[in-house]
């Protein structure tokens, strides 16, 4: 039976009260009394040496409050990277400035010029239009393999070529590499591209600013997944405020998917001109501005090596990539293709010998950094892609082949720097071949077949590290952050509890899911546990929600922090019942002494830590504790995918038929969610596969820049999806048991619809190695009548 | 700026605006029916739907001054006053059709107009009229089956909640 309350149990979700009734709170719902509105006058052009800006027009405008341009931040810090990448010589990687507003030069359309301050937007906008920009244009650097080129236009004029770091990971002895390769028996080589994405959460990014000359104080509603590490770094990096001086808030936030992690240009901004004007300042990004502005993915070019031995062992794999990072560092851009990629490069196999180059180029485009999976779809792309290929050429069963390599003993220590834990990718792939019912593909090909369609399998499998991340291990492979995250219990005196949290919640169902954790181990009813999340002055220091980490990091500090107040309420129950503290039990919110009949209920002892008339003198009064968790290694969700397509042979249209995903998330704390989570990342990952690319033409003008020119998936472009989630082998090293489930659909996915696609090519007499995505009709028409 | 009068949810409203004010830019910026909300700039991504005189319009595709006179229900408008849910709003909690929620007061606005005129729609025709509402968060499966749960069907075959 499925549990109704606690852990385990698909709690209906409290949040959704206000999100459906229009009762959500927004960032761009938030008006402040007397706010001005901030317009942004960005580059339409990719590169180039600005020569003169000319406000003077504009400044005389209706409504114009202050005109800003380059010129006002100089002496103001730029927007900071948050990790340093070593590269392959043990030089730190080049690491240019970016500054609030554009500074001498453009390097990217977007990139923004001026901002106008104004009464209202509509005369901000106006005003904006009478700025004289002059723009010496310069050759925009589009190609990554020409930007590494010697002598290439330089993006970065101080800079000594627009390499950010040439980066490497695992085997360093290239003969080693070489004999490797030249002993195998079978060697499968593939080039591929991961296709540009833009993240696209439904709700644009937004900052509202104020600043009160009384008190000093600052205060920014943003849209962001971890309001302190935006504190931190605008404080501490950009405009060097007093950090207990600034509170940073972010409400209802739309969703986010990563690329609402990073500190933008436009909250330093409006922080400091809301000072500056002595005014509350609003600036809400239309869509052709978030394209523009919000931070991009993937856009990886690589090459992937893999070597196998006469019995289709693996024996090793080399990959190449060149890792676009656009024009600017953006907050995590640079961990991506290095630490977040080349270690998964094993992915579930036992592959003895890996070796991972990556040349990360900056280009005339947006900023580059993580989208949901964030290095890892991009690794589990190129494996899971060549596996299939190889077993292609060899004639073996693509399942087989992938079985016949697993890793099934754990602890296992990659090549690529990771310890995973735990893990049954044998027992996943049963999972899924029984959802996905692969014995009965042949009949439902020969099926599609009478119709005239071609039918295709594709299956693959996929890791990924979360749960991030351990501070000591990231601290040494350069991050300038800590991972850790943070939550405080408060029980309040009637026994209802507020948990504030460093997690934040932008569609995962936090406050939700959480108090589930906090009822259970007490044994009272959710309803009385109230998550608080999003707001500086609110929250412990945490570093908020991203990389599936929010349960496996934020949880275990809830559940520490639950444990201490557990233990401090043991010993008042003790103290009320005149027993031993080792001798009181907690089961459904009654504390009770071992063997006797005698018992205290929760809200009992609640209002006595609150009324301590009758209190343990060695205790103090209250009941409110907070614990800081730290992870002891990262947590290695798994799982297997299965993509049925048919592929209409006349016009090369791809139509998903059936989708299944079986995945090894170790517990579940709410079923409901975490199916919802899976879905959402297939929808995306088939997203990529099939419909979405960020184009810019070789000017690097931006080709994609609305819902118009960008494919986003629509409610027809897909399928019902299953999941099953009964595979699981519980995380070892943080107290839930839990893995992380917000990235998987998306990393796990591309690779099967692409796999799909191609066996139903060849099953249709087409012999076709490889189609990059998405894989439009035009793209696979063409591979087909190629 | 021009007055301009309409009713939304009920209750009469009126407001002095531009001519270019569009009429989700009235309803949020003027009466503060915040429920409405901007997804593009494009009439591409629904979030703004609301219906006119019945009918679902997105709201970032109408000058204000075009539903002078109109009647006009926000998402604001869909519960009982008491707070009790509508059945579609009550499907969509109960079948886990949203995430984030920005994109969910057009998905319920638009699912009202559907089951209208079409009170018992397939999973086809659900995707189908849904083209003009885009979720990042769902993939769109649990909506789909929220809508089909709304109108009375049998949805415990389809997978995972």
């Amino acid at each position: 039976m499925p549990k109704d309350s606690g852990i385990g149990a698909s709690s209906k979700r409290r949040e959704d009260v206000r999100f459906l009734t229009g009762a959500g709170n927004y960032t761009d719902d938030i008006n402040v009394h007397g706010q001005a509105y901030v317009h942004f006058l960005r580059s339409d052009i990719a590169h180039g040496r600005i020569s003169n800006i000319d406000t003077s027009a504009a400044e005389g405008m209706p409504g114009v409050v202050k005109i800003f341009t380059g010129k006002d931040f100089e002496g103001v810090g730029g927007m900071p990277c948050g990790w340093e990448i070593t590269d392959r010589h043990g030089a730190p990687m080049q690491e240019p400035p970016h500054p609030i507003l554009a500074q001498g030069k453009v390097r990217h359309v977007g990139d923004p010029i001026a901002a106008v301050v104004a009464d209202s937007l509509e005369q901000a906008r106006d005003a904006a239009e009478a700025i004289e920009v002059d723009i010496e244009e310069l050759p925009a650097v589009m190609d990554m393999k020409a930007a590494a080129q010697d002598g290439a236009t330089l993006i970065h004029d101080d800079l000594k070529n627009n390499i950010c770091y040439d980066w490497h990971l695992g085997e360093e002895d290239n003969d080693k590499v070489n004999e490797v390769f030249a002993n195998a028996a079978h060697v499968t080589t593939l080039d591929l591209i991961n296709n540009r994405l833009v993240a696209n959460p439904m709700e644009p990014r937004v900052a509202v600013a104020e600043y009160s000359r009384g008190t000093e104080d600052y205060t920014l509603y943003t849209t962001s997944q971890n309001p302190h590490v935006i504190r931190l770094l605008m404080c501490a990096f950009v405009l060097g405020l007093p950090e207990h001086k600034v509170r940073v808030v972010a409400p209802d936030v739309g969703g986010g998917f990563g690329t609402k992690i990073f500190h933008y240009a436009e909250e330093a901004f409006c922080t400091f001109a809301a000072k500056a004007c002595n005014r509350p300042l609003k600036w809400t990004a239309s869509r052709s501005e978030a394209f523009m502005s919000d931070a991009q993915g993937r856009d990886h070019v690589s090459t992937v090596e893999l070597a196998l031995d006469a019995d289709n062992n693996f024996t090793g794999l080399r990959t190449n990539t060149y890792a676009n990072l656009g024009a600017y560092l953006s907050t995590f851009s640079s961990s991506v293709p290095t630490w977040l990629h080349g270690t998964l490069m094993a992915g579930n196999y036992k592959t003895p010998v890996i070796q991972v180059n990556v040349k990360a180029m900056f280009t005339n485009t947006v900023p580059v950094d993580a989208y949901r999976g964030a290095g890892r779809p991009e690794a589990t792309y190129q494996l899971e892609r060549v596996i299939d290929k190889a077993a292609r050429e060899l004639g073996v069963d693509p399942i087989a082949l992938r079985r016949q390599n697993f890793i099934t003993q754990f602890p296992y220590d990659t090549p690529v720097a990771l310890t995973y834990d735990t893990g049954d990718y044998n027992g996943t792939m049963d999972k899924l071949e029984a959802a996905a019912d692969l014995a009965g593909f042949a009949a439902r090909r020969a099926e599609s077949e009478a119709n005239g369609k071609l039918r295709g399998l594709g299956v693959n499998c996929y890791i990924e590290a979360c749960g991030i991340a351990p501070s000591n291990i990231v601290g040494m492979l350069g991050a300038r952050a800590g991972l850790y995250d943070a939550a405080t219990v408060r029980v309040n005196a009637t026994g209802s509890i507020s948990v504030m949290v460093g997690a934040h919640s932008h569609g995962q169902g936090h406050e939700t899911a959480f108090p589930q954790v906090v009822a259970d181990m007490i044994g009272i009813d959710e309803s009385m546990v109230e998550i608080v999340h999003g707001d500086t002055s609110k929250i412990p220091f945490g570093m908020g929600t991203y990389g599936s980490r929010s349960l496996a990091v934020c949880g275990s500090a809830m559940v520490k922090a639950t444990e201490k107040i557990i233990d401090k309420a043991k010993k008042i129950a003790a103290h009320l019942l005149e027993a031993s503290e080792a001798d009181i039990e907690l089961k459904d919110g009654q504390f009770s002494v071992a063997g006797t009949d005698k018992s205290v209920a929760w809200g009992d002892v609640t209002l006595t830590a609150y009324v301590p008339h009758n209190f343990p003198l060695e205790v103090e009064p209250g009941l409110e504790e907070t614990a800081f968790y730290d992870p002891a290694n990262f947590t290695f969700p798994a799982g297997a995918y299965a993509c049925e397509v048919e592929v209409d042979p006349e016009t090369g249209q791809v139509t998903i038929e059936a989708f299944t995903a079986a995945d090894d998330f170790g517990n579940i704390v709410n079923p409901m969610i975490v199916d919802g989570q899976v879905h959402g990342g297939i929808g995306q990952g088939i997203g990529q596969a099939l419909l979405e690319n960020c184009a810019y033409d070789e000017n690097g003008q931006l080709l994609s820049a609305s819902f118009m020119d960008y494919a986003m998936p629509r409610a027809d472009d897909l399928p019902f999806y299953g999941v099953d989630h009964s595979s699981q082998t519980p995380c070892t090293h943080n107290p839930l048991g839990v893995k992380g489930c917000g990235e998987a659909g998306a990393i796990g996915s591309p690779p099967a619809v692409v796999n799909a696609v191609l066996d139903a090519l060849n099953a249709g007499g087409k012999a076709v190695d490889h189609i990059d995505m998405p894989m439009s009709p035009s793209r696979v028409w063409a591979a087909m009548n190629g | 700026m021009t007055k301009v009068s309409m009713t939304v949810n009920g209750v009469a409203v009126s407001g002095d605006v531009e001519g270019r004010t569009l009429l989700s830019g009235f309803l949020r910026d003027h009466l503060n029916l915040t429920g409405t909300h901007i997804g593009c700039d494009t009439a591409q991504c629904g979030a703004c739907v609301v219906h006119v005189n019945g009918e679902a319009v997105k709201s970032c595709n109408m000058l204000a001054l075009e539903a002078d006179g109109a009647d006009v229900g926000t998402i604001e408008g869909q519960a009982a006053e008491d707070g009790t849910l509508s059945a579609i709003q009550q499907a969509f909690q109960d079948h886990h059709g949203l995430q984030c929620g920005f994109c969910t007061p057009g998905m319920v606005m638009s699912t009202a107009a559907l089951l209208k005129e079409n009170p018992r729609p397939t999973e086809g025709e659900i995707r189908k009229y849904l083209e003009g509402n885009l979720c990042r968060c769902t993939g769109y499966h649990n909506i789909v089956k929220a809508i089909m749960a709304a109108s009375g069907q049998d949805v415990s075959s389809i997978a995972a909640e």
